[in-house]
Order: C-alpha cells, then structure tokens, then sequence
C-alpha cells in the first residue's frame, strides 16, 4: 500500500455513532489514520437502528430520484460481499393493487433497468404463489433484489472491524464543546456519562457524523448545515406475513412496504418534518394509516397484532422550506466546512441511509485524505467485516 | 410531541443509578416524575428522561420494536424489552439493569460476559426459513431465509436462578444458540459444539425453572432447547461408545 501518512498518524475524531461513523471509522483505520469515535448514547441508538431493515435495491428511488437508486444498487452488491451472512435474500416484490398502480408499471420497470436494477414482472397468478398473503385484488407485480437487514447488527459489523483495527469507539460520551480557535477546530471536549469525568480529546480534524443532530453539532463550530429531520412513523406487527419484501407499485408515499424480520412485519412509513430530532413523538394517525395502507397489500395486517410503532428521523439534506420530506433526496454529501464557513480541521456528512453507509463513508475519508494530503486508497469494498458479535469482544 | 394524549397521568419512575466499581452492596436510586399515556413504553420514559431532566441517564436502545435486543431490562422486578413494555399502571415503576452480568453505568450491563459464552457456540445469524404456507421461493432465490430468533438481549440469563447462583454456568442463551447448531448445521461441525455443551457447566447445569423461556421476548424457549441439547450429548455418547466398544 502507498502511503505518505507521517510516522505518528493522523488523528480523526468522529462525533456520531451511527452507521455511518461506524463505516467511516472503518474505512480510516484501513487507511492508517488514528480513530475516536463518540456517543452520546448506544451505537445506532439515533436513526440507525431505528429503521424498517430493507436494503435497498435501490428500486423505491428509480423513477424519481436516479442518483440515489445507481447508489443503493451498488452498494448492494459491495455489502453482499464484504458482509456476508446478514442478510435475508429473499428479494422483493412491487405489488399493484389498483388500475393506477398498474400504470406506474411500465416507468418503473423502465426506470429500475436503466438505473441497473434487475426488474422483472411477475404476473398475479406467480405473484399469489410467492406470497399467499397478498391482497386478492392484486393485479400484477414486479420483483426486485431487495432483501432485508438487521438495523443495529449490520452497522455493528463495521464497528467491529474499526474496533478491531484499533479505533478507539466511545459509547455514553457526550460532546460538550467543538474546540475551536481562530477559524480552526482542534478538538472536542467530552463528558463520560459513565463516570462523569470530563476532559479534552484533540484531533487533526473533526467529522460530525450525527444524521440528524448534525445541524446542532455544526453551531458548536459556528458552521452551517443544511439538514431536516424528516421523521416517519413504523409499525411492527406480530407474523411474519411475507418472505420477500413488499412494496406497492406507485410513486414512495406512507405506508408503502412491508419488511419482514424474524416474526415480525415492519410496515413504513410516514414522513414530516421537524426541528428537534429528539422531539419526534408517535403521532396515531400515523400508526393507523401504516396499518390502513399495510392491509392494502396484505390484508392480515388490519388485525395484527400490534408489537410497536416507533418514529425515526431521517437526515436530509434539503433548504428549510420543505414540508414534508418527500421531495428530498435520499443521497448523501459531504461538507468541507472550510469551504462552506471558513472553517478548517471540521467536515459534516449527513443525508444518505442505511444502505449507502460505507459509501458515505468512503466519499468522506476521500475529502479527509485529500485535506491532509494523504494518499491512501479505500478498501472497504473488498475488506470482509467482521461478524457483529466481535463488538464485544474484551 | 404531536401525539394527543388524553389519558396522560404522571408516574414516578424510579431509575437504577449503580456504577461500575460501586460496591455492590450499596444501591443507588434516582426518581423522576415523568407523564405517560397509554402506549408510553419504559424506552419513551427514559428517552424523556435523558432529554428533559437528566442528560446523563445512561440505558442501551436502537430498534424500538423488539429486534435489536439492546433494552432488555428489569422493570418492577421483570425482565422485559424497555421498547417493547408499557409503563405498567400506578404511581411508580422501578427500573433495574439486567441481572448476572457486570453494571457499567445505571442501566448499561457490560455484554462482552455474555457474548463470550455466546461466541463458544458459533451459530450463524442467518437460518433457513420455515415457508408461510404455501409460498414458493421467488426465480433465482435457492432457500429462503430469515434471521435468527434470539436478539441477543440476554433477559433469559438475567431471569435464570442457576446462572444468578454460579457464574461459570454457560447458560440459557449460549446453550439454545448451540442446539440451533445441532438442529440446522449450515455446513458447521455439530460434534464439537455437543461435546462443549455436555458438560456439567452447561446442559447439564439447568434446574428446569423454566424461566429463561418464560422470560425470552422473541420465542426461543431456551429450555427446550437446552432438553433437546442433553439428547444429542447423551446420543453422542452412546455412539462413541459403541463405535470403541464393538464396531471395530
């Protein structure tokens, strides 16, 4: 490997322990940099965890949002292989219920082929076959490599693998300051939540990697970020009513996918837009409208039995006009703060999902390699994760 | 919170505050005075504790819906999923760290003691999947699957009354992991995991109290498993010794 890192390496503080800080943390190690990872919390205690569990395909995106489905799709595959056993491969089916639905059918395939996502239809006789549970109404359907992962012991694998590699993860660490002098953010200032010890961790560079905290973790550095917590409402059911994962055949709207996990069915989701991500609640219109649009593609969860509902913030990236949510994008960027606020030794990356977690990451050690004029090629494409269980490990 | 709760009442929750390092026989209690509605769970409380009265409040949660396995916790005395257990009707609740692994902070037991019984079994995360009746595997799926039922939560080693008396016992979670093994190898050797488990600090240490199935919050039913684990070890034995005694 070619490297000019200096004999006592670089070191990178990443404030968030969500997926997305467990990836990069990863992805620095391999890289040769020094790692601190801190939260305030569990790791994938935020948004992470929080989520329904679909890997995405990518397909949900196709017709409307093309950058994010070629993302999903690629990563899709680069999981697969570096974090093998963690997924439920059954893949997925769009299922149209109504004549509108149908008439989606033709830009969808259309858009998901283009987009390199394998779609294929599957007329209603084959798609009853696959999964009994299904509306009777049901017209047509179009399946899709989607697949299902477990929220928290996916993003744990790269956990692992950073803590094995010698990064340093925090759980229960709360920042309470960004060091900043002149211009340049040198550090953080901490207080361990299991002790209550408080003291200063320096850095070569800071990464604010809180999803949707981002915002609040950026004003401690006088920086900007333009995020919206988009929050949704989810439904977990008793049954496993299906094996594949079910989405309706239409343009993304609440309630539109059934995941399955264990025996469970996770039916999602709803979306807003708030400004405290700590301050969600679980509106109950919403959980009714998960189990009104859930029963229109399987009908036996209008009568399931209800195991939880829940609501999760997205991290989008979007003006603070919004309303909704919808009309964001699910992609992901990275902000160099130098350039957006004058500020050095302090980058941000938010949007994205679960799905593009180790491309989020890449994309930011690529901008933390190139600040610090370190050449280093990512390898988390290939390197193998390893299993979750390994966090653990003393 | 946008919810509209009518039936909000107030409930004294009256939290575990324990350190690691405390002396164990000194306990340490805070309370707080938090509303709740109906579907409040123990995860809403505390998350409302951490956000409007004390930051500091440490507890483990990611899923909120019974799949990660990180809240598992006592409450008034029971193991049970914080995510998944409503804030029980009266004016107070106590809320406790699992028992029989080591408190790091208020409610946050150190895992790495249950992960390391765990690991000795090696059981994948992904098993087959038992079909929905009816259902045919999609074109180009060979087998079904879906995760494993145990989350991992270790609520069935904290109910245990053997594992709270002997700490070498392997217990309930690590002992149903290897009869998964056993029961759908997925190319792993199954002879290895049976000779670790038949012994005295394993299948054959359970008093059959029954409570780690009782307690499971995801359907494992350890117990059974750990009957069906004696078995195989007895089985196992009888053939090693019919294979030395009179089959050469």
């Amino acid at each position: 490997m070619t490297t000019t890192l200096p004999r006592q390496p670089f070191h990178v503080v990443i404030v968030g322990g969500g997926g997305t800080g467990g990836a990069l943390a990863h992805d620095l190690v391999l890289r040769g940099f020094r790692v601190t990872l801190v939260e305030r919390g569990e790791v994938t205690s935020g948004t992470t965890g929080r989520h329904h569990g679909l890997l995405h395909s990518g397909a949900r995106y196709a017709v409307k949002d093309r950058e994010s489905a070629v993302e999903c799709i690629e990563e899709r595959e680069i999981l697969r292989r570096v974090c093998p056993g963690t997924f439920e491969e059954n893949d997925g089916l769009f299922v149209a219920i109504t004549d509108e639905d149908v008439a989606y059918e033709p830009i969808f395939v259309e858009s998901c082929l283009a987009s390199g996502i394998p779609a294929r239809r599957v007329s209603r006789e084959e798609a009853f076959r696959l999964e009994p549970n299904l509306n009777p109404d049901l017209k047509m359907a179009v399946q899709v490599p989607d697949a299902t992962m477990d929220a928290m012991r996916m993003p744990l694998r790269f956990f692992a693998s950073a803590k094995a590699g010698g990064a340093i993860i925090r759980p229960w660490t709360l920042v309470t300051e960004l060091l900043v002098t002149d211009h340049l953010v040198s550090g953080i200032r901490v207080r361990d939540l299991t002790n209550g010890v408080e003291e200063e961790i320096r850095a070569d560079l800071v990464v604010n990697a809180t999803g949707p905290w981002a915002e609040q973790v950026a004003v401690m550095a006088g920086c900007d970020v333009p995020i919206r917590p988009s929050p949704g409402v989810l439904l977990a059911v008793r049954g496993r009513w299906c094996n594949m994962v079910i989405n309706r055949l239409h343009p993304s709207g609440d309630g539109d996918i059934v995941v399955p996990q264990r025996d469970l069915s996770v039916v999602g989701t709803s979306s807003w837009v708030v400004e405290d991500p700590d301050d969600l609640g679980v509106p109950e219109d919403h959980v009714e409208r998960m189990y009104a649009e859930g029963a229109m593609m399987i009908p036996a969860i209008r009568t399931a039995v209800r195991r939880a509902a829940w609501s999760a913030a997205r991290p989008l990236i979007g003006s603070k006009d919004a309303e909704s949510g919808r009309e964001l994008s699910r992609t992901f960027k990275c902000f160099d703060h130098r350039e957006t606020d004058g500020v050095e030794g302090f980058v941000t990356i938010s949007g994205g999902k679960g799905t593009t977690l180790r491309a989020m990451a890449e994309t930011t050690a690529d901008v933390i390699c190139r600040k610090m004029a370190v050449e280093a090629p990512c390898r988390t494409r290939e390197v193998v994760t390893l299993p979750h269980a390994a966090y653990y490990a003393a | 919170m946008i919810e509209t709760v009518t039936d909000s009442r107030t409930t004294r929750v009256v939290v575990s505050r324990r350190k690691e390092g405390d002396d164990p026989g000194v306990l340490r209690y805070d309370t707080f005075d938090v509303a709740v509605g109906a579907r409040t769970t123990i995860l809403d409380a505390l998350v409302a504790i951490r956000r409007e009265l004390d930051p500091t409040l440490t507890f483990r949660h990611s899923c909120f819906h019974a799949s990660c396995g990180t809240c598992g916790m006592r409450v008034n005395g029971r193991e049970g999923l914080a995510c998944v257990t409503p804030v029980p009707a009266g004016d107070e609740v106590t809320v406790e760290p699992l028992g029989n692994l080591p408190v790091v902070s208020d409610l946050v037991v150190d895992m790495d003691v249950f992960f390391d019984d765990f690991d000795d079994a090696g059981r994948p995360l992904i098993r087959s999947c038992e079909k929905i009746p009816g259902a045919e595997k999609a074109a180009g799926i060979d087998e079904l699957q879906r995760f494993e039922d145990c989350i991992e939560c270790g609520i069935c080693l904290s109910a245990c009354p053997v594992a709270g008396s002997d700490p070498r016992y392997v217990g309930p979670a690590a002992l149903a992991a290897a009869w998964r093994v056993v029961e759908e190898p997925r190319g792993l050797a199954t002879g290895p995991v049976v000779r670790l488990m038949d012994d005295e600090q394993a299948a054959w240490r359970c008093h059959l109290a029954w409570e780690c199935s009782e307690a499971c919050p995801s359907g494992v039913d350890p117990a059974a498993a750990i009957m069906r684990l004696r078995r195989s070890a007895v089985g196992a034995r009888a053939r090693r010794l019919f294979s030395f005694g009179g089959n050469r």
